[in-house]
């Protein structure tokens, strides 16, 4: 079941991604939690802004730095019916990145659109 | 001497801490997050190719090739280098100053 909308147990979730991939553990870490919040069918929302557009770049190999490659499981987050991924206009173009670049679907929104969302979540988990 | 900087100038000023202070010709080596720094079409694009002509500056390979990068991505003047040249940049270079 994908309807957590009609489900009145379910809150409104945002995972909002600051931090770019790989220097930190930022990113990972929120990728994990919205997993398992994804495996309790809460409504979730994936916001990246600022850094952490980097972290649905394509292409990532962390081979020669010997590190686990995390950014590989935002391609579970499907699976968990997280559907609403979204990316800032600005912290993309700052970056020179457009969705191509980019390993998910994602929306492009404004920092206004940005804002509104951010108000409608019953919590917003960030790093 | 070397300057390591190893964090995104997006999200931290030691970039820009690093080259207020640092002496012209000396060498500074983008690894980690800073590699985004030395990155053609960013908004620290120019700041980067201004950088290259004054210093010597290096990027860590294997931490573009982390994020989705390649070589050829950085901006004219910043030279790809590996942990090896990474040992060779530290050993014939003087004192290290680490941004971090």
């Amino acid at each position: 079941m994908s309807d957590t909308e009609d489900d009145a147990s379910a809150k409104k979730f945002m995972f909002l991604t600051r931090k770019a991939p790989h220097g930190t553990i930022y990113a990972h870490e929120i990728l994990e939690a919205m997993l398992i919040c994804g495996a309790y069918e809460q409504d979730i929302t994936a916001l990246f802004i600022d850094d952490g557009v980097y972290c649905l770049k394509k292409g990532q190999d962390t081979k020669a730095i010997n590190i686990k490659n995390f950014a590989k499981a935002y391609g579970a987050m499907d699976g968990y019916d997280i559907e609403k991924v979204y990316v800032d206009k600005s912290s993309m173009e700052a970056r020179g990145l457009t969705p191509k670049d980019l390993m998910l679907d994602v929306e492009v929104k404004t920092a206004e659109e940005i804002g509104r969302l951010m108000e409608e979540q019953d919590v917003i988990i960030t790093g | 001497m070397l300057h390591l900087v190893n964090k995104s100038p997006f999200e931290r000023r030691s970039m820009e801490s690093c080259l207020r202070f640092a002496a012209k010709g000396s060498a500074i080596l983008l690894y980690e997050d800073g590699v985004v720094a030395g990155l053609k079409g960013t908004a620290f694009a120019d700041l980067a190719l201004g950088m290259a002509k004054h210093y010597r500056v290096y990027a860590l390979v294997p931490d573009l090739a982390a994020r989705g990068f390649s070589e050829s991505q950085l901006v004219e003047g910043i030279t790809p280098v590996g942990y090896d040249g990474f040992v060779d940049l530290v050993a014939e270079n003087g004192p290290v100053q680490s941004w971090v």
